[in-house]
């Protein structure tokens, strides 16, 4: 906390960042526990469940410390950040928020995801060529946060990099795998590469947030990290026999609230018993 | 109560035991970081710094119940469990001790340093913990806990879990 304030980061700014994190890890971790039970082998069946309880758990750890962020604020600042009837409610009645809440209660609009972790997972290669993507810019993104000025930050990303190198292993070999498989398992691992790549930019775009907390050595620098990405998501590929989509619109919008239709079928099923019941505990 | 001192504390919390893996104790696995002691008689404040395995192990918090309840049962009214991420454990923490009691479990011990990553498809080598046997080949990376991995010896054709190298 103090270091932040000696670098002058808006609470704002800062929980916008950590937000988004959040909301990237868990809305991946829903789309891959969407598998749990219709994995093609058990054994990968395990393997998606375990890597969705990774992001979970890093996703909780980064709304705690959004919660603690957010409960900071003034009252009237407050209620600028989220627009969601639900959390404003709750926000009126002076109460603080916690993880659940951040997780449960807002909607669409307010969630901060990239757009390529809302990708409906469709089959194996849609669901291994998500998580080439995600999982390699993950390894870098956490490298270079663990070296953030950020102590909370700091410390999730170390933590996570850990995971998200295991991750990254199991989406190359997947790859490779498919893509120097057989003529059907090459033809459809292509053809996700394809589609999904104009969402894989948004992870490298950065926006007003990105630029302060980089600038103030709180977050990462994506212009760095984005060459690195490539350079290994281009050796995976050539490995798999794949051929790395040429430069192209990547789409965005998901860090400032503008999703595909996707997202709000993810929350209806993620946020459903906490609207039908609120506070509900098991 | 006169003055505690931390051995007795570590003493105490070498009766928890990890919920996944029960013959692992907390000190085995090397996830309680610091333990600090204030005041004394009935205002005893112990202070316990536990770091969680994976970042959504859902063990810790049945470890911290754990923790909690080791040292309520012998007096302790106040008990403070912090969960600290960094530095992030690893496997290189875990004792020698810890490393045998898992052999003698059936599970096969983490022996590769933890900083030294794996390149594409290469694997562990693995000892058998049941017939010491090396021919072993690895089954799923992934197992049925966040920290273990599936492998079935080539020997004695037996399968066992790995307790990944993290």
């Amino acid at each position: 906390m103090d270091t932040n304030s000696k670098l002058q980061i808006p609470n704002s700014k800062l929980l916008d960042y950590t937000l988004r994190l959040a909301d990237d890890a868990l809305i991946l971790g829903h789309r891959l526990g969407e598998w749990c039970g219709h994995g093609p082998i058990l054994e990968q069946d395990i393997a998606l469940t375990n890597t969705a309880l990774d992001h979970l758990g890093r996703a909780r750890s980064l709304y705690q410390y959004a919660a603690e962020l957010f409960n900071q604020m003034p009252a009237d600042e407050k209620k600028q950040v989220f627009t969601s009837v639900a959390i404003q409610n709750l926000v009126s009645t002076g109460a603080n928020v916690d993880e659940d809440d951040l997780a449960y209660l807002r909607d669409g609009w307010d969630f901060r995801n990239a757009l390529l972790l809302e990708q409906p997972n469709i089959d194996w290669a849609y669901t291994v060529a998500r998580a080439l993507f995600y999982d390699t810019f993950n390894y870098f993104f956490f490298t270079e946060l663990s070296k953030s000025k950020n102590e909370s930050l700091a410390a999730v990303a170390e933590k996570s990099l850990k995971e998200v190198t295991y991750h990254l292993r199991w989406s190359s070999e997947w790859a490779v795998r498919l893509g120097d498989g057989t003529d059907e398992s090459h033809a459809r691992m292509q053809k996700a590469v394809n589609e999904l790549w104009m969402y894989s930019g948004e992870l490298f775009t950065p926006n007003e947030t990105d630029e302060e907390m980089s600038r103030a050595g709180l977050g990462v620098d994506l212009t760095k990290i984005k060459p690195l990405y490539m350079a290994r998501v281009q050796e995976v590929l050539s490995e798999a026999t794949l051929t790395t989509p040429p430069d192209t619109w990547m789409q965005q919008g998901g860090r400032n609230g503008r999703h595909s239709e996707h997202l709000g079928y993810v929350l209806a099923e993620l946020q459903f018993m906490q609207r039908a019941y609120p506070g509900m505990e098991w | 109560m006169a003055e505690l001192n931390k051995e007795q504390v570590y003493e105490w919390l070498s009766s928890v035991t990890d919920p996944e893996v029960p013959a692992l104790t907390i000190l085995d696995l090397g996830i309680v970081r610091e333990v600090a002691v204030s005041g004394s008689g009935t205002e005893t404040d112990v202070k316990v710094v536990i770091t969680p395995t994976y970042s959504g192990c859902p063990a810790m918090d049945v470890i911290s119940i754990g923790v909690r309840m080791a040292l309520m049962s012998r007096g302790i009214r106040k008990v403070n469990i912090e969960l600290q991420l960094s530095p992030a454990w690893t496997t290189d923490w875990m004792t020698e001790e810890g490393k045998q009691k898992l052999k003698a479990y059936g599970i096969a011990p983490p022996n590769r340093k933890a900083f030294k990553p794996l390149g594409l498809f290469e694997e562990d080598e693995v000892s058998c913990p049941r017939c010491g046997s090396e021919e072993t080949e690895l089954v799923s990376q992934f197992g049925p806990t966040s920290c273990k991995a599936l492998y079935k010896c080539l020997s004695c054709k037996e399968p066992f879990e790995h307790f990944k190298c993290h």
